[in-house]
């Protein structure tokens, strides 16, 4: 096999070392490791968290690509590769990806559910909802024999999540233990009790619950479709599972490219004023009076036309979908920017006439200098809520923007196609919920658990909760 | 003696914070008779505010009262229903606040809060509150009442304000009325308008009055009664002839010996050390042990008692132990101990070649409308300034918040530009230099904040902060250690961030910062307004001991008379963006010959408060500097108005070498 970089996935790699850059950086800084500690004392916050790593486990799996080798076809033409592109993710679900069935068939079933017309061993014909390729092929009487087999399978799963679970927490035991220096048993009181800074016990049960849910799924998924298949046959779990990557891209790849211009464009405006303010305040007042989504229609058709016209730039047709994907990244990151740049400019303008600047100025300190030392730091709080609360919003909108057709590739699998997909299946008689349901289900747990860390990270970061000694009176208190 | 209106009884209330339980009121104890004024007196963090707040039941979230009992006219006011409790709050006791800027609710008209008041407490409404209204604003003495009242806040000022909310606080016809800091945020022409009106309010209506402050001069000039409290506790109780003759707990004395005084010229003051205690702790002994010069081992170990120190003079103090009879040797009076010293030679003689000289500054700032951002007006915040200031002297350039004292600062160190003006320093003209010309400059003239809680970088750590300006002028050794052990600090202080400073420890950092690049001349725009008294006075002894070891020149933007006093060689007085009066610091306070300068000097509070002065009480606030009144600026206010005045501004009249004033009076 030969390894596959698509630029996605190098944006990702990045943005991943940034995050352990930071970390380490925060660790020296005192302020913000005091910040963060209070985010880390937040279980709702600590919970969400643990979720949303899950999720960007399977993200990271699903961004590791790579070009199966194919056997020996050409005889000596050397090693051939295979023109589809794969990841680590799509070899882990091997088994879901290639046990494609004819067409719909609901969660955990044995049988389709349209009917067909199949003939009888007695050679008259029939219509009859025919038993499944592969979902729950190995019952001889599916009748009879389902409900023990899901049970029993269920059962086998959970037993595999707390043994799981055991060891998860044997492992966190005896960490603090040698920590601590004191016995597994104790240890693991205090870790259960929430006696920890850090909300261990809500990572922990995080953690448990998850594995109670993924153990069950994964026992059941090797002989049925766990959440059924879709209208050309594909299940559905396979499919949510690699909407997950969709939905971090452009949670996260989108606020690195605005970044940039609504740090420099709000500080720079706020702290240099005059024209340049004035000029910075009409391009996002222009921008912003724009309807977002006729601008980024019109971008996307713009960049489809590209693409189609240059095929030689792709040599995959996965490559081609993600450059789409990377073109949306950025047009919604050029088209969210003003929000945060208009509070940056509003804090900026703030910062600017505090007397530490103005020291700063009286000592002849440059201006981009004072710009990068005292007012960057200030205002990086703000930046950080504003990214973590964003990312939601933009996993929202890919969908939505999927769903009017101007997002992601048809062939790039996102929450936005399955909901785009499922209108059909909404007015189909009888009808199908389950790719609606599953993606609904997931996307709302990822953006639940973003909302929640992003609450978390603001109440961390709030200056109210550790609010400076003040002379006079205590403030919020009313005549 | 009659019956007292308010009783307190061993009150405490304690906060809940993320660093523990903060013992804010410890079993305080006193008692408010009708038609007096007792005075809570302490410096910040010793839980004045937190007692008035307890009085009303208004704590914060986290506060709760664990003991004591509160009596008010004989009722239990601690074991009233909230509900009833709302019957008391206004229509028995009244609270005014601080801050009048943000005590008024700034989208209701004046009339309908003070209306709310009169229909919650007095049954009033309609024509009946609106007669009610007008008569209240005219006993707090503002004018064109039946105007005022359709009015919002924004339209008032400062002092307008305050009168606003103490109109309020009488609309219910309070039986005691709770001042917090009443006067604090204002000028000090507008305080004594303010205390004069809470004086005759109170003896009109024979009301009682707790007073919360920190300023002696105001418990001098208006209290009957004093309680002093320190870490939570009523250290001494007294009256206050007897209070102000002989204090007795070494606190009070000490907060005496700490106020810059004109006596105290060239001597050092008398400081505290260190800080009020955090009162998370649980105290064996006295809390004032720590920092008492009178402490021995018996105030490290036993908490001292209540004891009685002469008529109706309590005090809690182990000195004052019936047993021990040591405290009656030193009832260490207000004014005594005071060094009587000369004036340093240097005084008398001027060096010929000023370090600063400035002519005719002016700093217009344009006001823009429209749709192209058309100059209409301009805010003419410093208008024709000129001032000298030779090597190792200090001027100390006075007047209220408005008068332009920060802006023609700033305008001399060039961080604003002016608009027209000369600034010469050491010879070279600075007023159209390019930044980079100036950069070699900025090293020779420093500025310390107002602010020690701004002016900090919240994110740098101290060692940076104090090093920035060595690094950006290119100047080489790094000494931010050197600095802070100059400054008083510990070396290895460096390493901390500013929010684990006091107040007074960040203002010495910022003097370390102002240091670091040898300048010879420091601008010190207001900086221990924002300081207790005992820090004020460590801040100063600073200030005067760096200006003797290394001759520096100090800019000393002020409203507090009394630091111009203790500190300054040279005086300017400043009124709407203009010097009205100059001279030496004998010259211009002792005898005072620009009306403005004597109504400043005249209204500022002295603790000597039996030798009453006359107070001269300015009428109205200080004009806008858009379009200041045509003629001599101060001639609405001035009580010497000739008919000269009106038509033009007077010129400079030398009085004597030194002395100069602006007045049509002395033409």
């Amino acid at each position: 096999m030969r390894p596959v970089l698509l630029a996605t996935d190098v944006l990702i790699f990045v943005l991943i070392a940034a995050v352990i850059g930071a970390g380490f950086y925060v660790r020296r800084q005192e302020y913000l490791l005091a910040s963060w500690r209070r985010v880390g004392e937040s279980r709702a916050g600590m919970a969400a968290l643990t979720v949303l790593m899950a999720f960007l486990a399977v993200g990271l799996l699903d961004s590791l690509h790579y070009r199966p080798r194919l056997q020996g076809t050409n005889g000596e033409s050397g090693i051939g590769y295979a023109t589809e592109v794969r990841s680590v993710l799509d070899a882990v679900l091997m088994p879901l990806r290639n046990r494609a069935e004819k067409t719909y068939s609901a969660p955990l079933a044995t049988h389709l559910y349209a009917k067909e017309t199949v003939e009888m061993p007695d050679g008259k014909q029939a219509r009859v909802f025919p038993r499944l390729r592969h979902g729950g092929a190995h019952l001889q009487d599916p009748e009879a024999q389902w409900g023990v087999d899901v049970a029993w399978k269920t059962a086998r799963g959970v037993v595999l999540a707390a043994a799981a679970w055991v060891v998860l927490a044997a492992l966190a035991a005896r960490l603090a233990a040698r920590h601590w220096r004191v016995g597994w048993g104790a240890a693991w009181r205090r870790l259960w009790r929430g006696e920890t800074r850090f909300a261990w016990n809500a990572v922990l049960a995080t953690a448990g619950a998850l594995l109670l849910l993924a153990g069950p799924t994964a026992s059941l998924a090797v002989d049925y479709h766990v959440l059924g298949t879709d209208k050309v046959g594909q299940d559905v779990l396979y499919l949510t599972l690699k909407s997950i990557r969709t939905a971090l891209v452009i949670g996260t790849i989108t606020t690195l490219a605005m970044l940039p211009f609504a740090v420099v464009l709000g500080i720079v405006a706020g702290y240099v004023g005059g024209w340049v303010d004035d000029a910075i305040q009409y391009i996002y007042t222009t921008l912003n009076s724009i309807p977002a989504v006729l601008l980024i229609a019109a971008a996307v058709l713009m960049m489809q036309v590209v693409i189609d016209t240059h095929p030689e730039w792709f040599a995959t047709a996965a490559e081609r979908a993600d450059a789409r994907l990377l073109a949306l990244c950025l047009i919604l990151g050029v088209t969210s920017w003003t929000g945060l740049c208009r509070l940056l400019r509003a804090e900026t303008l703030k910062l600017r006439e505090l007397e530490y600047v103005q020291a700063a100025q009286a000592f002849g300190v440059s201006s981009l200098r004072i710009m990068a030392r005292h007012i960057l730091p200030n205002v990086m709080h703000i930046v950080l809520i504003a990214l973590v609360m964003d990312f939601s919003g933009l996993v929202l909108a890919e969908a939505v923007l999927s769903y009017v057709g101007i997002g992601v590739d048809p062939t790039t699998i996102s929450f936005g196609t399955m909901i785009n997909t499922a209108r059909m299946e909404l007015a189909r008689e009888p009808i199908v919920w389950w790719p609606l349901a599953a993606a609904f289900v997931f996307m709302f747990v990822l953006v639940l658990a973003a909302n929640l860390f992003s609450d978390a990270v603001r109440d961390g970061f709030d200056p109210r909760t550790h609010l400076r000694p003040r002379r006079g009176r205590v403030p919020g208190v009313v005549a | 003696m009659t019956a007292p209106l308010l009783e307190v009884q061993d009150l405490s209330t304690w906060l809940d914070t993320g660093s523990g339980t903060v013992r804010a009121v410890d079993h305080v104890s006193f008692a408010v008779y009708p038609g007096e004024t007792f005075a809570l007196l302490g410096e910040s963090g010793c839980g004045k505010s937190m007692t008035a707040l307890s009085l009303l039941r208004l704590l914060p979230d986290a506060g709760r009262i664990v003991g004591g009992a509160v009596r008010f006219g004989g009722t239990d006011l601690l074991a009233l229903t909230e509900a009833q409790m709302r019957q008391v709050r206004g229509r028995d006791m009244a609270i005014i606040f601080q801050e009048p800027a943000t005590s008024l609710n700034p989208v209701l008209t004046v009339g309908s809060q003070i209306g709310e008041v009169l229909a919650r407490h007095r049954g009033l409404a309609g024509g009946a509150a609106r007669e009610r209204t007008v008569q209240l604003l005219v006993q707090v003495g503002i004018p064109d009442p039946q105007r005022r009242l359709d009015e919002y806040p924004f339209q008032l000022s400062g002092g307008m304000k305050q009168r606003v909310m103490i109109a309020m606080a009488l609309a219910g016809e309070p039986r005691l009325l709770i001042a917090d800091e009443p006067t604090t945020a204002l000028d000090v022409t507008i305080q004594a308008q303010v205390l004069e009106l809470l004086a005759r309010l109170q003896a009109e209506r024979c009301m009682a009055m707790l007073l919360i402050t920190h300023d002696l001069g105001i418990v001098a000039q208006i209290a009957h009664r004093v309680g002093v409290m320190y870490a939570g506790e009523l250290v001494e109780s007294a009256p206050r002839q007897a209070f102000f003759a002989a204090p007795r707990h070494p606190y009070a004395r000490k907060l005496f010996a700490a106020l810059p005084r004109p006596e105290r010229r060239g001597a050092a003051l008398d400081t505290i050390p260190g800080g009020v205690p955090p009162l998370t702790k649980v105290f064996k002994g006295c809390r004032f042990a720590e920092r008492c010069p009178e402490a021995w081992e018996r105030c490290h170990a036993e908490v001292p008692a209540w004891h009685e120190a002469g008529e109706g003079h309590g005090v809690r103090c182990h000195l004052y132990d019936r047993g021990s009879g040591i405290g009656n040797q030193r009832p260490a009076g207000a004014g005594e101990r005071m060094v009587e010293q000369t004036m340093p030679a240097r005084d008398a003689d001027t060096p010929a070649k000023p370090l600063l000289e400035v002519r005719d500054l002016k700093v217009h700032f344009p006001i823009r409308k429209g749709v192209f951002k058309r100059t209409v007006d301009y805010v003419k915040a410093v208008d024709g300034v000129s001032l000298e200031l030779h090597a190792g002297r200090t001027l100390a350039l006075v007047g209220e918040s408005g008068s332009g004292k920060t802006t023609a600062g700033k305008a001399i160190l060039q961080l604003l530009r002016p608009t027209a003006g000369r600034v010469r320093f050491e010879g070279q003209e600075l007023t159209g230099l390019s930044s980079a010309q100036l950069r070699p400059l900025r090293s020779a003239m420093q500025i310390v904040f107002q602010d020690p809680y701004a002016s900090l970088d919240p994110r740098m750590r101290v060692g940076d902060t104090i090093e920035e300006g060595v690094a950006a002028l290119g100047l080489g050794r790094r000494r931010s250690a050197e600095l802070l052990d100059k400054v008083g600090l510990a070396a290895d202080m460096r390493g901390r961030y500013p929010h684990e400073f006091s107040g007074g420890q960040r203002q010495r950092i910022a003097i370390a910062r102002a240091l670091s690049v040898n300048p010879r001349l420091i601008v010190c725009d207001e900086p221990t307004s924002a300081l207790d008294v005992s820090v004020q006075a460590q801040i100063l002894n600073l200030l005067k001991e760096l200006q003797d070891s290394l001759g520096l020149s100090y800019l000393f933007i002020t409203h507090n008379i009394a630091v111009v006093d203790y500190l300054a060689h040279e005086v300017a007085v400043m009124y709407l963006g203009r010097i009205v009066e100059r001279g030496s610091v004998h010259e211009i306070l002792r005898a005072p010959k620009h009306p403005y300068t004597e109504a400043l000097l005249s209204a500022v509070p002295r603790i000597d408060g039996e030798s009453r002065r006359p107070v001269i009480i300015l009428k109205g606030d200080m004009p806008s500097p858009v379009n200041p009144p045509s003629g001599c600026h101060f001639h609405p206010r001035c009580p010497q108005a000739m008919d000269v005045c009106r038509k033009d501004y007077p010129g400079e009249t030398r009085l004597s070498d030194t002395r100069s004033v602006h007045c049509h009076l002395f033409r």
